[in-house]
């Protein structure tokens, strides 16, 4: 009898460690391809892979990459949700492939992977970023200052640095950018990257540069252009309130024109 | 911006047609993405105010016409018997005093506009061709100025013993 009681839970535990595959399920990753000197057109491609449910979708991309399609092409540089780089639409919403585990995104069903939308597709998941930082340097994402330059730091308190606080956390991986219905529609709007880091130079205490950026977002093109659909704030994988950020600058040019 | 956005399906036709044949020395076409914002795109900075008008006047005449347009509904189609009272003579009525005169006037001038601008907006979004964009501007401009300038007369002008 008190053999039998110790046996049991034994012979669990043994299962499991003879099985080390047990934790592994089967995964469809499923790929928005694109090689312009092959075919004209996008196509769907399906990979089926053993994958552990507390692995990242950017891991399975490198599974596809290293063990069964040397072809597939797509940015990362850290793999850790600093850079920026692996921007892309899984499972139809805008997130960081690095920051993405399979078992959070229903790993039951096939998941789609594809190129951000609003920017031209390159190869595969690769896109030009171009038209997106030509808007982030048209906002001037740098200290402007008059006069001669202290010899010492830019001293600045802690409530007025707590003021931007929020949108230095961007990374620049046009996750909010790629998300805008705006942007899809007219590539020349600035898009919710380039306000977010004009927000951080507009509100900082120590710049004096607010006025010209002001004016550059006052255009056309500019803030007025939002439509507050929140499909930044949503996308954003540092959770910055990116529609937040955008109706400030708002209110900071109403407040001061009028 | 006709002929940028023309230029990609160009060159993914060419792409398709000798697909293969590329080559370092015979590079592939470079795909230009549509209407893209590059450092050659006109920077034209309005300079006006306008865009920052017509956002605070659709927030502002949209709290207005809460207000005027429930009150409107309410008095025609809910209070005294509804729908079936509304005739010449109901209309005439209530036009021989301004304040519903100024009510329906205020009514048209913002609605108007704020249908209007709210188009302007989907224009913008939507036209891809400057071509496109500017008809499309001009039919609703003109339709536009044209409704409110005819609404307004007959406010103004309205005779309640015509014949």
């Amino acid at each position: 009898m008190s053999t039998a009681t110790v046996d049991n839970p034994h012979s669990a535990a043994l299962d499991t460690a003879e099985s080390t595959a047990s934790h592994l399920i089967t995964i469809t990753l499923r790929v928005r391809r694109f090689n312009p000197e092959v075919a004209a057109e996008a196509s769907w491609v399906d990979y089926e892979l053993q994958m552990d449910p507390k692995e990242r979708v950017l891991d399975a991309l490198h599974k596809v990459k290293w063990e069964l399609d040397g072809t597939l092409t797509f940015r990362r540089s850290c793999a850790h949700g600093i850079c920026g780089s692996d921007a892309m639409r899984i499972n139809g919403r805008n997130r960081l492939a690095c920051k993405t585990l399979l078992k959070d995104i229903n790993p039951e069903k096939p998941i789609t992977v594809e190129p951000i939308k609003g920017l031209a597709v390159l190869k595969d998941l690769v896109v030009d970023m171009e038209p997106f930082f030509q808007a982030y340097r048209d906002v001037m994402p740098f200290l402007i200052t008059k006069g001669n330059a202290p010899t010492r730091e830019r001293l600045q308190s802690a409530e007025d640095r707590e003021r931007f606080d929020d949108t230095t956390k961007c990374i620049l991986c046009a996750a909010c950018t790629s998300s805008c219905p705006v942007f899809w529609n007219d590539g020349q709007y600035f898009g919710p990257a380039a306000i977010v880091n004009a927000h951080r130079f507009i509100f900082d205490s120590r710049d004096e540069g607010g006025e010209q950026r002001l004016e550059i977002l006052n255009d056309r093109e500019g803030v007025w252009r939002c439509r507050t659909t929140f499909n930044c704030t949503d996308a954003c994988p540092r959770g910055i309130e990116v529609t937040k950020a955008i109706q400030e600058v708002k209110r900071a040019l109403i407040t001061r024109r009028i | 911006m006709s002929a940028e956005t023309s230029t990609p399906s160009d060159a993914v036709e060419l792409t398709s047609t000798s697909a293969g044949t590329y080559s370092p020395d015979n590079p592939a076409p470079v795909i230009e993405p549509p209407r893209a914002r590059t450092s050659r795109s006109p920077k034209k900075v309005s300079r006006t105010n306008f865009e920052m008008w017509a956002w605070l006047f659709m927030r502002l005449s949209g709290i207005v016409l809460v207000v005027l347009v429930l009150g409107h509904l309410i008095i025609q189609l809910v209070l005294d018997g509804g729908v079936s009272k509304i005739g010449f003579a109901f209309v005439a009525g209530r036009w021989a005093s301004p304040f519903w005169q100024l009510w329906d006037l205020g009514m048209l001038w913002l609605a108007m506009l704020h249908g209007a601008n709210g188009l302007r907006t989907v224009i913008n979004d939507y036209a891809e061709r400057d071509t496109t964009r500017f008809w499309l501007k001009t039919l609703l401009y003109t339709a536009t100025v044209f409704t409110v300038f005819l609404g307004t007369l007959v406010i103004f002008t309205f005779d309640p013993n015509i014949q």
